[in-house]
């Protein structure tokens, strides 16, 4: 352990020296100890500026002793990879961590960007809102950008694990300080599952540097035995290095847990969603900063922190301490740090009143003690060196020192409180807002609850702007808001808390406030006459203190952001050479070979001359049975549900309660009480709960029972001239002559060897064609067979992109393509169903309102360009007028160049489509308009004949 | 509005910044007023501006149970844009995009317009199909619009992941579309509503109605009862909650839209991405935060805070877009009670009430609307009928089925 | 994030259910008029307060039933299936004051 570490002290603290750790900053090699924070082996090493401040990049060195801290940011390469912005105060000495800092060119050292602070008479609070409006903002913006911000966004992947947990617990205690323990202790030794939960490396809070007597015995004893019992207890979790980051509703709360990295077992850090009986909150509370001029120099301290890198961590934050104060507890945090060794010079206190217990122990240790003074402010220009108070007669006094231990009170750390909805009271006494009635089910206890032990001292005077010319008095360090600022603020109207936090951003940077917004309040409070229980708090938000977003995330990468849906012939098709395209959740062959446009062209053209086979299995597929099934039916569908004769089949199309179409697709009466729902591949699940929703909340009195086989059946599609050859070929397969078995008819039976298999003969494509469905776990071998075809009869496999050419050809629509959220039945010519349907049927009443029954609604119609070379895309709009002043007359839904009649088509709709056939109209696309003809939407065998054939 | 500017701000510089009046007056409330705004948001307030500019009408006082700016105003991401599919849409948003490419120096108050352009991507064949028939429309529409490639939009947005989960199969651009800072915004329009003798209340919740013969004639408040011949309701969020104190009910559930921010970066990301599919949008604040929204909690609610599940799926979808944001850190979240209609058009013109106007039903899309918004509220309260560019706007089209279904009909959820 | 009780299955996670909106919309009548068909499709009373709300434990039983819940606290007060009566709620305490009127 040769390396220097010049202000470690001989002995002391929980750090382990019998162990080094080494590490650099800024490339610098340090050396620390397990146990150790960064902030607490920086400091050891003497590195004292550690950052720069957002603003004004102003040198700052640490603050803080844990999360709160607003200055020493730094950017941490170590493990899976590198973070930007880690508070050097509550991140754990890692073996071979790399630390860098932030928002400074060149070095921290020396940083060009310190020119905003030279010049910052310019740059007030909301400077911009006032300038660079000239000749606009676009044009400063760039310039401003590069000041804000502070981290970088890390290159590379991120390499670590997350994982989202679970968890119950009836006891959730938060923080594991003294109150926290005694509060788990307590439920344990009741039997009641207790979680505790402790962001710290170590559990213990303030015990593991401030010793103290419970019990009756002293704290490391009572420490020890306490998690010893704790751990003794099977239904008492303990979980250190994990932040309560969030609570939410029903009293979930987040837990971002980083435990497992930290102790270096595996690269995975965990995102808990704990639901909690109970609620145990004794989260401590935050010191806060003292104002007086230059309160930002590096060595300028909060009291507690001081205390907690000299009995913790056995450091010195300098060789001669002076103490800023206004409370006790910065009295005993002070003491401390010089009994541990490190001089302190002065206690600087703003109040007349003293406890008499710390005035004698200051006397006892020689420290000069002012009470009733005025801090003025800090001396120094990279560091601290003296500090400068005026006395109670007014009388200006300096101390040299190069750390000043300053503590403006304590405010307890209330956050996940008023997460939860619990509001604030402000204590006087204490110079801080606390819990005012805790919510059904919480207890706040210890520090969080304002309850600081022990003893009741003398109540704190609040912290108050220093006067006169003083310099600059940071209220909040990172964002660099000074007292000047918000004076600014108040004196522009800016004076509700919100207008005040919002316009000078104090509060708003990565602490959220946790060291600033106290003395924000109190000043606003001060410089409106009002007390800072009427200014009020803001409202905190989760979270309580900033968490990785990809461990909120979790495992939701990739495929498992949304698990791709495979058929069951998946590898039978790549096995054929499908090229497989994202259609909702699906991956389905969008083609069979790389060429898409040669492959769809081949697809297409064996389905017109011989057969082509087509996976359909997404299809959805929905039973319905029971006594009133038509009855059922008929009220969903705009057709006719009841007339349809057992083995038939009838296409149908399903409106919502707005008369818009919602989807279509095929229905077939297996028998009198038993129908079979086919929907649009994309709509199986929305339809079958749509079903169920009408089922249960207003078809009650119908017996009915609906059951979702979609992924039961695996559909193969078999289309084309030969495809009933193909089919029949097939051992087992019933009779399909069209005699007995025409075009709209159903079946079931089994195949030779028992599987069983149900057959409709519908059409897509125009094409005589057979959906057969067999049961998923045949799907490949009866692809298979199919494939084969037969002596007189090639079988092509056949992907989505053909069938969309095909079924446009023969104009059948597809909905949510070529319908949208504004159509109706009307609009695509289902005028004569609707009107010859007499029963009520959903949407059916939308469809009798004037706008539902405008003639120039846009209505289906065929497209076909003038010119043959031209092509039409999805998406072109039909136009009028000319450049400059177009208006949209509707618009190209689907369109290709048909292989089979080789001309450029396309289906679409346009207002008052079904009275233009035969008009010609422009198509506009990507700024170019090409003329075309309105006709009929059907391209292709439009008698259908062909399809029954 | 004059009185900011650099010079004035280097004038001042020299004493000490000591000598800035305020921004705007926080009034007492008088006895009466020509019209009563309820909520001093965005919309209230430019409402309020534009009476007093445009109509010459001053005797005016925006009432606001809070703190003026507090509610969605100031819970916004901030976009700006205007690319919607139809014409009375567009119509509406391109004047509110005119406008506030002009604010800044009609407010004289920076409202940071940075109009870095807006990407929305499309994932499939499928998608790229509904986003032509988008883009199209938009140019239509006289907006502009760009077509990208995947490559194109790799190098404008170099950290987003081509290949995610759904890939990037292309997607378009508005450049005059982006962002501005939506707190400037409100306090602009105050400042320079207040300037021309525009009375805002603060902390003045309306609890009802006056209302005679069908007529409203004023409203009460916590702080007494104030008359108005005219009275506009610009509280979105809380459009239901009025009209009911009011009478009559509308075509609003509301609910929690949630937000959030990530610690501050040097800048990133120069452009608003947008990913219907992919469940979010993200910017990058000037201040260096990621701005990261996805849409509302599934269910009515009040409350101004937002659930777990959502922010899950929100920053699942974020990462899986941009793994490099993996390690970051999300900093805040928090969450606005939108009023949700069933066809994504807002609600705006006369109500059953006579003389009583409503302006809501903004749903996601409010804050992009505020300078049009006020513009034609202005107009509609002053001729008691409603500015051409919000006619179909009304409340009567839920009636006549004449409904504006902008995701429906784009084919893209917005 | 809430945990809904299921009157079918007990306490589960939101993320088990889906929303359908405020229940007790009463479809008009054949005859109505336009207003009142656009007063049931489209108006909601969207309180501030305690809602009668349609949900399904879409990812468990599969089955609809009403909750009583406060759209400011998200407090649960009562959940019931379809065709039971509305529950009596004599302990509403914890309910929002402002229920929208």
């Amino acid at each position: 352990m040769s390396a220097p570490q010049p202000f470690r002290k001989p002995e002391g603290g929980r750090i382990d020296r019998t162990r080094g750790i080494a590490f650099t900053f800024d490339g610098r090699r340090c050396l620390g100890h397990p146990g150790d924070t960064l902030a607490s082996a920086l400091l050891a090493n003497g590195v004292r500026i550690v950052g720069r401040s957002m603003k004004f990049h102003r040198p700052r060195g640490v603050l803080t002793a844990g999360i709160e801290e607003p200055n020493a940011l730094v950017t941490v390469d170590w493990g899976s990879g590198r973070i930007p912005t880690v508070r050097a105060a509550a991140m754990p000495l890692l073996d071979g961590l790399e630390a860098r800092s932030q928002n400074r060119f060149p070095s921290v050292n020396f940083d060009l960007g310190r020119v905003l602070d030279f010049t910052r008479a310019l740059w007030p609070a909301g400077f911009y809102y006032k300038m660079f409006k000239w000749p606009d903002w676009r044009a400063f913006e760039w310039a401003v950008r590069r000041v804000g911000g502070i981290g970088r966004v890390p290159g590379g992947a991120d390499a670590t694990r997350y994982r989202h947990l679970h968890g119950h617990c009836a006891a959730l205690v938060v923080g594991s300080g003294p109150s926290g323990l005694l509060a788990a202790l307590a439920a344990g030794r009741r039997g009641e599952d207790v979680l505790l939960v402790e962001q710290d490396t170590e559990f213990g809070g303030s015990l593991l540097h401030d010793p103290m007597e419970i019990e009756g015995v002293g704290s490391d004893e009572w420490l020890a035995a306490a998690l010893a019992e704790l751990a003794g207890m099977d239904n008492v979790r303990l979980m250190a290095n994990a932040t309560v980051a969030g609570c939410y509703d029903h009293n979930v709360f987040t837990i971002h847990d980083r435990g497992a990295a930290w102790r270096g077992e595996s690269a995975v850090e965990s995102f808990w969603k704990v639901r909690a009986g109970n609620v145990v909150l004794a989260a401590g509370a935050f010191e806060q900063p003292m104002l007086f001029g230059n309160n930002d120099l590096p060595g300028v301290m909060l009291a507690g922190a001081v205390h907690k890198y000299a009995t913790r961590f056995g450091v010195d934050c300098g060789r001669r301490v002076a103490g800023v104060l206004n409370n006790d507890a910065g009295w005993r945090s002070l003491l401390a740090v010089h009994d541990a060794g490190t001089p302190v010079c002065a206690m600087v206190d703003t109040r007349d009143e003293v406890e008499a217990g710390l005035l004698d122990a200051a006397e006892e240790r020689g420290i000069p003690v002012y009470r009733g003074a005025t801090p003025l402010a800090a001396r120094g220009s990279r560091g601290v060196r003296a500090l400068r108070f005026a006395d109670r007669d007014g009388s200006v006094r300096q101390v040299d020192c190069d750390v000043i231990g300053m503590s403006g009170g304590m405010n307890p750390a209330t956050q996940l409180y008023s997460q939860a909805g619990g509001r604030l009271r402000y204590d006087a006494t204490q110079h801080g807002f606390v819990p005012d009635r805790d919510p059904e089910g919480w207890e706040t206890v210890g520090a969080a609850s304002g309850s600081f032990a022990p003893g009741g001292g003398s109540p704190v005077r609040p912290c108050t702007a220093a006067p006169g010319r003083t310099g600059r008095q940071w209220v909040d360090f990172q964002h660099d808001v000074t007292v000047a600022d918000i004076e600014l603020a108040v004196r522009e109207n800016y004076v509700s808390v919100e207008h005040m936090k919002r316009y000078t951003t104090a509060g708003m940077a990565v602490d959220q406030g946790k060291t600033s917004n106290l003395n924000a309040l109190a000043l606003l409070g001060q410089l409106t006459g009002r007390a800072p229980g009427e200014v009020g708090t803001t409202t905190s938000r989760p979270q309580f203190a900033p968490v990785t977003m990809g461990a909120i995330a979790g495992n939701r990468r990739g495929d498992f952001y949304l698990p791709p849906k495979l058929l069951a012939a998946h590898d039978w098709h790549a096995a054929q050479g499908a090229v497989f395209d994202d259609y909702g959740s699906w991956k389905r062959p969008a083609c069979y070979g790389p060429d898409r446009d040669a492959a769809i062209a081949r697809e297409v053209l064996a389905v017109r001359r011989s057969a082509g086979l087509f996976d359909g299995s997404p299809l959805g597929k929905i039973e319905v049975r029971g006594p009133d099934a038509a009855a059922f039916l008929d009220r969903i569908y705009v057709n006719n549900a009841l007339t349809l004769k057992p083995g038939r089949v009838r296409y149908g199309l399903m409106l919502n309660e707005n008369g818009i179409v919602m989807d279509d697709g095929v229905f077939v009466r297996i028998a009198e009480d038993h129908y079979l729902v086919n929907t649009t591949s994309g709509n199986a699940d929305r339809v079958a709960a749509w079903l169920e929703e009408w089922r249960q909340c207003e078809y009650f009195d119908l017996e009915v029972v609906l059951s979702n086989v979609t992924s039961q059946w695996a559909v193969a599609t078999l289309a084309g001239p030969d495809a009933r050859g193909v089919l029949q070929a097939l051992q087992g397969m019933m009779d399909l002559s069209t005699a007995g078995f025409p075009h709209m008819s159903f079946a079931e039976d089994r195949f030779a060897d028992g599987t069983p298999y149900r057959v409709q003969r519908v059409s897509f494509s125009g094409e005589q064609s057979y959906e057969l469905s067999v049961p998923s776990n045949r799907a490949a071998s009866v692809f298979e067979r199919l494939r084969s075809g037969t002596d007189s009869a090639e079988v092509v496999p056949v992907g989505v992109e053909a069938l969309m050419v095909l079924r446009t050809e023969k104009g059948f629509i597809h909905v949510g393509v070529d319908t949208d959220g504004t159509t109706n039945p009307l609009d695509i010519g289902f005028g004569g169903v609707v009107a010859r349907k007499r029963r009520d049927f959903i949407g059916a009443r939308s469809l009798a309102r004037p706008n539902d029954r405008r003639g120039d609604r846009r209505q289906l119609v065929g497209f076909e360009l003038l010119d043959p070379n031209r092509s039409v895309a999805a998406g072109a709009h039909v136009v009028t007028g000319c450049n400059g002043a177009l208006r949209s007359e509707g618009f190209v839904t689907s369109a290709c160049r048909s292989p089979t009649l080789g001309k450029a088509i396309g289906i679409g709709l346009i207002e008052g489509g079904f009275g233009r056939k035969g008009e010609e109209v422009l198509v506009y696309d990507d700024g170019r308009t090409t003329p075309a003809r309105v006709v009929e939407p059907c391209f292709y065998d439009p008698a259908g004949e062909r399809m029954r054939a | 509005m004059r009185g900011y500017s650099f010079s004035t701000v280097f004038g001042r510089a020299l004493r000490g910044h000591r000598r800035w009046p305020a921004a705007w007056r926080s009034a007492e409330p008088a006895r009466a007023y020509d019209v009563v705004v309820v909520g001093a948001g965005g919309h209230g307030l430019a409402t309020a501006y534009y009476l007093a500019k445009h109509h010459g009408i001053t005797n005016v006082a925006v009432l606001e149970k809070g703190w003026l700016g507090g509610g969605n105003t100031g819970r916004n991401t901030q976009v700006t844009r205007s690319n919607y599919f139809w014409p009375q849409s567009a119509a509406f948003f391109e004047r509110s995009l005119e406008l506030y490419e002009g604010l800044s120096r009609e407010l004289n108050f920076n409202v940071m317009l940075s109009q870095r352009g807006i990407l929305t991507l499309a994932h499939s064949h499928h998608e790229m199909e509904a986003l032509r028939r988008w883009t199209n429309a938009i140019r239509i529409n006289g907006i502009d619009s760009d077509v990208l490639t995947p490559a194109e939009i790799g190098k404008l947005v170099p950290l987003l992941n081509l290949d995610a989960r759904f890939p990037v199969h292309g997607g378009f651009i508005q450049r005059r579309g982006g962002i501005s800072r939506h707190d400037a915004v409100a306090w602009g329009y105050a400042r320079a509503a207040s300037a021309l003798g525009v009375h805002i209340v603060e902390q003045c919740e309306v609890t009802g109605f006056d209302i005679d013969q069908g007529k409203v004639t004023g409203v009460t408040t916590n702080r007494g009862s104030i008359a108005a011949d005219r009275v506009c309701i610009c509280v979105a969020g809380h459009t239901g909650v009025l009209a009911a104190k009011a009478g009559f009910r509308v075509p609003i559930t509301s609910m929690a839209l949630q937000a959030m921010v990530s610690e501050p970066l040097k800048p990133c990301l120069d452009t608003v991405v947008l990913s219907p599919v992919i469940h979010v949008y993200v910017s990058q604040s000037d201040r260096g935060e990621l701005v990261i929204g996805g849409g509302a909690d599934g269910y009515g609610s009040y409350a101004q805070r937002g659930g777990v599940p959502l922010l899950e799926e929100n920053l699942a979808a974020l990462i899986e877009l941009f793994p490099a944001f993996s390690r970051l850190r999300l900093m805040r979240q928090w969450a606005g009670i939108v009023d949700i209609t069933p066809d994504t058009t807002p609600i705006m013109g006369p109500t059953p009430v006579r003389d009583l106007y409503v302006s809501g039903g903004w749903g996601t899309g409010g804050y992009k609307a505020i300078p049009a918004g006020g513009e034609t509220m202005a107009h509609t309260i002053v001729h008691d009928a409603p500015h051409p560019l919000i006619a179909d706007f009304g409340l009567d089209r839920f009636e006549t089925g004449a409904l504006i279904d902008e995701g429906a009909a784009s084919g893209v959820s917005h | 994030m809430l945990t809904i009780p299921c009157p079918f299955c007990g306490e589960r996670d939101e993320a088990e259910f889906r929303y359908g909106g405020e229940a007790l919309q009463e479809i008009p009548q054949a005859g109505a008029s336009d207003a009142e068909w656009a007063d049931y499709l489209f108006n909601r009373d969207n309180p501030k307060g305690l809602v009668h709300e349609r949900w399904c434990h879409s990812y468990g039983c599969n089955q609809w039933f009403q909750v009583v819940r406060d759209t400011v606290t998200h407090r649960i007060h009562a959940v019931y299936r379809v065709g039971e009566a509305r529950p009596v709620l004599d302990d509403v305490d914890g309910a929002s004051a402002d229920t929208g009127g």
